[in-house]
């Protein structure tokens, strides 16, 4: 029998980037709140002590800040055809542990999606007319950007993000991303200084015509103080970001940003090492009452509160939804219900290019130290003639040189032995490299259910993924490879070789993390789990806040629209829904 | 019987509010709660070279507290060291500064003191060596060392050595655990607290008024950053005094005499020096700059005399087990230093503390690996 606890105002699920931003915006507005995370605390100087943060075997390799499999695995396969298997490892992507969430690994690019994108049904059949994203089930995000530019603009600021506006209310700015929606302001803090590589990329790609502009960066070009006091530090470009934990304040987390307010307030309490194994929703399953966690000790609790607000990574969003049966499970087969449908991923390839004579000095990197172009991202570019709707940023940023990972070699090149070696220090201060970071657009039959077969140790079903890169995305991926391809030839490097992606999406090789959907944002209850303000239509007191908002997946990095729709949620219930508790919208 | 009480409380309440008020003000100027817990029931050890105290119960609970205690009870152990029944406090206790406080002042702290929770929780305080485990030898160090001083001259005097009781930490003892007088600089628990006078090389003489009022607010200013038991204290106490009261504090410290100063430098060519500018390259300068400069975030150590004390026992201590800056609702960050004991052994850590020691306009003396070994057994 679970032990019962006094009732909360809110009770968060999971203590990373959305969690924080939340318990931070709700207790600001009086309320009383309660995170339940199932990882450990971390901290700046404990956790992330900087004179072993740059260990690459602990973190990169043997993968040391995520999530284990031990702890919850997930089945996949690529279409309904195939009977799913657990992943025995993270491969693909790596979802994060512990307070901070995956926010604390990333490499802190930080991008706002597109107008376009949150009304890209509406926008596309406009363009294109309806037929050219048939067999798509793209759908509006019920939020209109004039509506949420502020909600990213809070974000940004509460980051420091360093980057160069392209757009200042609807006035194009030289330098920066001429494609980006109008912004209200500049970015908080200047772009990072560039290194030798993202400075060659952008002087080759302007001498082509493009527009390349510094990639925004949640690590910090210069010092700085957020809008709630909390002081970050300059980036030192060390190149252990992605997969590491910034030891020296200055990468954007829930750590470096809020928790320093937020541990202090009285109406604040996290519980670390405690998984919650459901939400409990009332007898006729309109209103969540609690939810039930368990903590190390194995002891069970409940946990009642007015509101439930689950925060944790895309993917356990869902299957946490699914778990306490709010919503109802998406068929493929029908195309009815809600909770699974419109799972995403990103679709993605690369360019390297080997040179004589040149020294990148790659071991001056950041996760964010880069340049991109958006030029054949989003509907940037007329797809009137192609045969796909979506496309890619073309990022060049050196997020490291680490030793062990960081090995180029180019092709032919044998795997091991002493030509190995002489390649890889060849290549290794001689190459760089850019690559597509592409859209990733529903279909029906790439969805989230829980697995028939497989569970976690707690005996729940594990979550199912069936994913496959559907053709539109397919067809975009190679045409973007092309344009690399054709990029690459006036940098005049010895070798260029650029990868295409195949279909048969492999959950093994790292690809990305950037999972989304599945809880998704709308304005039709019959095709999104959740309204406009991240509420969900069918329990009124749960909001699901993430990445598995996310209608379709763009050719960007998702966490800036990830806080964005942080604060936009927090603003939904503080200034709407304490108010008068119950739908925000009514379908 | 209950509807006379609520009677009494409530024609007592007004006057009462007022007075603790004024009370938890005095509360927070000598930071109680820094020794005797947040919830003032005591049990907070002290380490002191004459054995183990633990902090007693000072909450109104009646069998374990103070809650027997009359005003004049109170008063008297706060200002002589007398408790009732005879008892000779420790000057742990620093009544030989609550000495200078006002009758009013301490009647005030008692009636909040009545006003907070009462925690059963019993202690006991005297855990010293023998002899130091003798009360009544409390009353010949009365006699030699406990000299009530003159009436303060100033709000800043009557803060600095009566509540505040600063030279608890930042005045050096003698053997006998006294002040020697002056605020030139003390160890205490394993931290050097110090010097807080005018003096060029170890001193105060770079801050400016503004910048110590700033620093005692928000537990940094450009050149330092509070931690360890000062951070303690910025939390507990002076971030919530008034401003009228810091810009006090302020005005008196800047007009302290110099002290004698660090005691002198090492040359650039010393092998010490060349040892620790290797070691800080490495370990140190990705945040405090290879100026020493630091940044918004992380203090700098050119200029900052935390570094340059006498004595090197607390820059030992933060490398070699790092500590946590003040966090304060003006400057939440509360970054912290990780300690890179498990890396660097003593002598790395003596050469880079040298070096850190001698660079950039700082000077004072060369640091010994013993010194090093030493915080490294005591690590707390």
């Amino acid at each position: 029998m679970a032990k019962l606890l006094p009732k909360r105002d809110a009770v968060i699920i999971g203590l990373g980037w959305t969690g924080s931003i939340l318990a931070q915006q709700l207790t600001e507005a009086g309320l009383n709140v309660v995170a339940i995370e199932r990882g450990p605390w971390r901290d700046t100087a404990t956790d992330f002590n900087i004179g072993y943060m740059q260990d690459e075997l602990r973190y990169a390799v043997r993968k040391d800040l995520f999530l284990k499999p031990s702890t919850e695995a997930m089945t996949m396969r690529n279409n309904a055809s195939q009977t799913a298997m657990p992943m025995r490892d993270y491969g693909s992507f790596l979802p994060g542990d512990g307070v901070g969430g995956a926010g604390v690994h990333w490499n802190g690019h930080t991008w706002r999606f597109w107008d376009s994108d949150f009304q890209i049904k509406s926008h596309l059949d406009h363009r294109y007319g309806a037929k050219k994203t048939a067999g798509l089930q793209l759908q509006d995000w019920g939020v209109t950007w004039n509506e949420i530019e502020h909600s990213f603009d809070q974000f940004e600021y509460l980051c420091g993000i360093s980057g160069k506006a392209g757009n200042l209310g609807g006035k194009i700015q030289p330098g920066g991303n001429p494609f980006e929606s109008p912004r209200s302001r500049e970015y908080p803090n200047p772009p990072m200084r560039m290194s030798y590589a993202p400075t060659l990329f952008a002087e080759t790609m302007r001498g082509q015509g493009y527009h390349p502009f510094p990639t925004p960066s949640a690590n910090l070009s210069q010092a700085y103080v957020n809008p709630l006091g909390v002081r970050m530090g300059q980036c030192t470009y060390c190149g252990f970001c992605e997969r590491f934990a910034c030891g020296n304040y200055s990468k954007a987390s829930a750590q470096t940003t809020i928790l320093p307010v937020l541990m202090k307030k009285p109406t604040f309490e996290v519980r670390t090492e405690c998984e919650v194994l459901k939400v409990n929703l009332t007898q006729d399953g309109k209103m969540a009452r609690s939810v039930t966690y368990i903590d190390k000790h194995g002891v069970e609790y409940e946990q009642p509160g007015e509101m439930v607000l689950i925060c944790a990574y895309a993917l356990m969003n869902v299957r946490m939804m699914l778990l306490s049966k709010i919503g109802t499970a998406y068929d493929p087969v029908t195309g009815k219900g809600t909770v699974g449908r419109n799972y995403c991923y990103q679709t993605s390839s690369a360019t390297r290019l080997f040179f004589e004579g040149k020294h990148f000095n790659p071991f001056i990197g950041a996760g964010t130290l880069g340049q991109t172009l958006d030029d054949f991202n989003g509907d940037a570019f007329d797809h009137g003639g192609l045969n796909f709707v979506g496309g890619a940023g073309i990022n060049c940023v050196v997020t490291n040189g680490r030793p062990i990972g960081n090995r180029p070699t180019p092709p032919g090149t044998p795997r091991w032995g002493a030509k190995w070696k002489q390649a890889t220090v060849d290549g290794y201060n001689s190459s760089m490299g850019f690559s597509a970071q592409g859209s990733s657009y529903p279909v029906r039959e790439n969805y989230l259910d829980l697995d028939p077969t497989y569970t976690d140790r707690h005996g729940r079903p594990l979550l199912r993924v069936t994913f496959d890169f559907p053709e539109n995305d397919l067809n975009m991926s190679h045409y973007l490879s092309d344009q690399m391809e054709r990029m690459a030839k006036p940098f005049g490097a010895r070798i260029a070789v650029t990868s295409r992606i195949k279909k048969g999406w492999d959950s093994v090789p790292y690809q990305s993390t950037h999972n989304t959907g599945g809880a998704v944002m709308g304005n039709d209850p019959r095709t999104s789990a959740l309204n406009k303000y991240l509420q969900s239509w069918d329990v009124p007191n749960v909001f699901v806040v993430g990445a598995s908002a996310f209608a379709h997946n763009a050719g960007m990095n998702p966490t800036g629209t990830v806080g964005a729709l942080a604060f936009w949620a927090a603003e939904a219930i503080t200034t709407k829904y304490i108010k008068n508790p119950g739908a925000l919208v009514h379908a | 019987m209950r509807y006379l009480i609520i009677a009494a409380a409530l024609i007592a309440t007004p006057a009462l509010a007022a007075n603790t008020d004024a009370g938890k003000y005095q509360a927070v100027l000598g930071d109680c709660a820094g020794c005797h817990g947040k919830t003032l029931a005591g049990g907070v050890v002290l380490q002191t070279p004459f054995g183990k105290m633990v902090t007693p119960n000072i909450t109104p609970d009646k069998d374990t507290g103070i809650g027997n205690y009359t005003a004049e009870d109170f008063r008297k152990a706060m200002k002589t060291g007398m408790a009732p029944g005879g008892k000779r406090l420790y000057p742990a206790m620093p009544y030989p500064y609550y000495a200078k406080m006002t009758d009013g002042d301490v009647d005030a702290l008692f009636a909040y003191l009545r006003t907070v929770k009462p925690v059963k929780n019993s202690v006991v305080v005297n855990q010293l060596r023998f002899p130091f485990n003798m009360r009544i030898l409390m009353a010949g160090w009365n006699a030699l060392f406990f000299k009530p001083g003159a009436p303060a001259t100033s709000r800043g005097d009557y803060l600095v050595n009566g509540p505040a009781h600063c030279a608890a930490c930042h005045a050096p003892k003698n053997l006998f655990g006294a002040d020697k007088g002056g605020l030139t600089g003390g160890l205490l628990q394993g931290w050097y607290a110090p010097d807080l006078t005018g003096d060029k090389t170890s001193g105060l003489s770079k801050w400016s008024k503004a910048e110590l009022v700033e620093y005692l607010k928000t537990g940094r200013n450009a050149h330092s950053l509070a931690s360890g038991p000062m951070a303690e204290a910025v939390e507990n106490s002076t971030s919530q005094m008034t401003d009228a009261d810091l810009g006090a504090i302020a005005t008196y410290i800047k007009a302290l005499p110099p002290s004698g100063g660090s005691g002198g430098g090492v040359d650039k060519a010393d092998m010490q020096m060349q040892a620790g500018l290797r070691v800080y390259r490495i370990n140190c300068a990705a945040c405090h700059g290879m100026d020493g400069k630091g940044s918004a975030i992380f203090p700098p150590l050119a200029g900052n005399t935390n570094v340059t004390q006498a004595s090197a026992e607390t820059s030992a201590r933060m490398v070699v087990a790092g500590g946590k800056g003040a966090a304060t609702r003006a400057a939440p960050t509360g970054q912290a230093m990780p300690g890179f004991g498990w890396k660097l052994g003593d002598a790395e850590v003596a050469n880079v503390l040298t070096y850190i020691r001698n660079t950039w306009g700082n000077a004072a003396p060369a640091v010994d690996a013993g010194l090093v070994e030493r915080v490294r057994s005591t690590k707390q």
